[in-house]
């Protein structure tokens, strides 16, 4: 590294997985320039997954860690860490942030990866009870509900909300999940999948109610009583999960010069810059070009791609010569439902899905471009799932990827019956 | 040489490790992830390192 580089600093925006990964790959490369993290939260970055999991389960709480405390962050990766203050604007021809506590922080480069807001119904936040799941806080909020007994509606048939169901049916509450569409999860699995899982909601015994929508909160003195629904009928509850997908918390880049797509996520090119020199984006908010899937542009909202993108982003955002690093990696997300576990790879999207199996838990899904295999699901077969991502990063063939599938499904291999409880 | 841990209370066996080096982990039937040569040469670190450090449940590390 040169004298130069030591004396640029770097901000990264956004105190989530992809900004903590920023940080640690900077450092790992050996880098001496200075290294601020702005986060809106008031800890330090912390793992999500556990939120709409083992977090919301019966018996003592699963206290949220940081995967690094802030004396960790100033100590061991020469970090300053500025919580609970939101970015609220940026200049980018002075390079400057305005933060919401007044000041301005200057940057030679930047890294945006504030992440995602859960997407909110109208009246949503005027009535307690009614919750959208995305910090520790609001998990807090659904857990004390859980724990009193609550009668419990999740909005939005999804894998957080179906995560949620999950975790109130395993506490033996009567839980009811709505969903506007006719097959829910048809538009990011496909049809058949999105069957399956209609299918895993009706065998764990839990009503689900499909093609309406939220009318109304019902309130008894500002807490909630019923969720008032779009065909007249209303359900009472103690509780309402909004979990009805999230959008890029970009708003404060609104009137910069960074590129948004129409959904308020930036454009990215595979190195993870912006339309603007210096700036860099990561996680949640970027939209990629992904080669192996024909430059189709996609915005990935799992863990995963957070941790990848938020290392080579940062990696990139201090890279003084030579090429950036591109992506390498592909779209991966696990849920847990009922005991059973999804897992998906690859991308759906303008795909073919062929079922290889039982048809719910036991099978693989395969999903075709052409005579390629781009996109892979399984329902209880952990075995299988890293062995079709292979095939997929490999631009494997389709016939190559049935042939495995088919095989590992009748020899019995790569399956489980159901994870503990 | 580094050698790998596994932390089998937080091991969910969600493959994050074989997908970054399956020379070095797989996930076999029942969710049981499997560690096919514990010991890594030098030469491997970097690579096995960046597997460790993508476990989702944190449940993998490489120690000198």
């Amino acid at each position: 590294m040169t004298e130069f580089d030591d004396e640029r600093n770097l901000v990264v925006v956004g105190g989530g997985l992809a900004g903590l990964r920023a940080i640690e790959a900077v450092r790992g490369t050996g880098w001496r320039g200075s290294l601020t993290l702005v986060g809106a939260e008031d800890h330090p970055p912390y793992d999500r997954p556990p939120l709409s999991k083992s977090f919301l389960a019966e018996g003592p709480l699963d206290q949220v860690t940081p995967f690094r405390s802030t004396v960790q962050l100033r100590e061991e990766l020469g970090t300053d860490v500025i919580l609970g203050t939101r970015v609220e604007g940026v200049d980018t021809d002075r390079r400057s942030l305005q933060l919401s506590d007044g000041r301005r922080l200057a940057y030679d480069s930047l890294l945006v990866a504030t992440g995602s807001n859960a997407r909110k119904l109208d009246g949503q936040d005027s009535v307690s009870g009614v919750v959208g799941l995305r910090t520790d806080r609001d998990a807090a909020e659904v857990r004390r509900h859980l724990d009193q007994g609550a009668r419990v509606v999740i909005v939005g048939a999804g894998f957080v909300g179906s995560e949620v169901a999950s975790a109130a049916l395993q506490r033996g509450l009567h839980v009811t999940i709505i969903d506007s569409e006719p097959v829910p999860l048809t538009r990011s699995v496909g049809r058949q999948v999105g069957e399956m899982c209609v299918d895993l909601h009706r065998a764990a015994g839990v009503e689900l109610r499909t093609e309406v929508g939220v009318a109304s909160f019902a309130s008894r003195g500002g807490r909630l009583t019923g969720v008032v629904l779009t065909d007249g009928s209303e359900l009472p509850a103690d509780l309402a999960v909004v979990g009805i997908g999230a959008t890029p918390a970009t708003h404060w880049l609104t009137n910069s010069d960074v590129a948004l797509e129409a959904d308020g996520g930036i454009v990215c090119g595979d190195d993870l810059a912006t339309s603007v020199p210096g700036i860099w984006a990561a996680g949640d908010v970027a939209h990629v070009p992904y080669e192996v899937f024909g430059g189709d542009l996609l915005r990935v909202e799992h863990w995963t791609n957070a941790a990848e993108q938020g290392a080579i982003a940062g990696r990139n955002a201090i890279r003084g010569e030579g090429d950036p690093e591109k992506i390498s990696g592909i779209p991966y997300f696990w849920s847990n439902w009922y005991g059973h576990r999804l897992q998906f790879v690859g991308t759906s999207l303008r795909t073919e899905e062929v079922v290889i199996g039982p048809g719910g838990p036991g099978s693989v899904v395969l999903y075709r471009r052409g005579d390629r295999i781009v996109g892979a699901l399984t329902i209880d077969r952990g075995g299988d799932i890293m062995k079709l991502r292979r095939r997929i990063v490999a631009r494997g063939s389709w016939d190559e990827a049935v042939e495995f599938a088919t095989a590992r499904v009748e020899d019995g291999s790569g399956t489980k019956q159901t994870l503990p409880a | 040489m580094p050698t790998i841990h596994v932390d089998r209370d937080k091991c969910e066996g969600l493959g994050m490790c074989e997908a970054m080096a399956n020379d070095y982990f797989e996930v076999g039937d029942d969710d049981i992830l499997e560690v096919l040569n514990d010991v890594v040469p030098e030469s491997d670190r970097a690579h096995v390192q960046s597997a460790t450090q993508a476990c989702p449940v944190l449940a993998l590390r490489l120690e000198d």
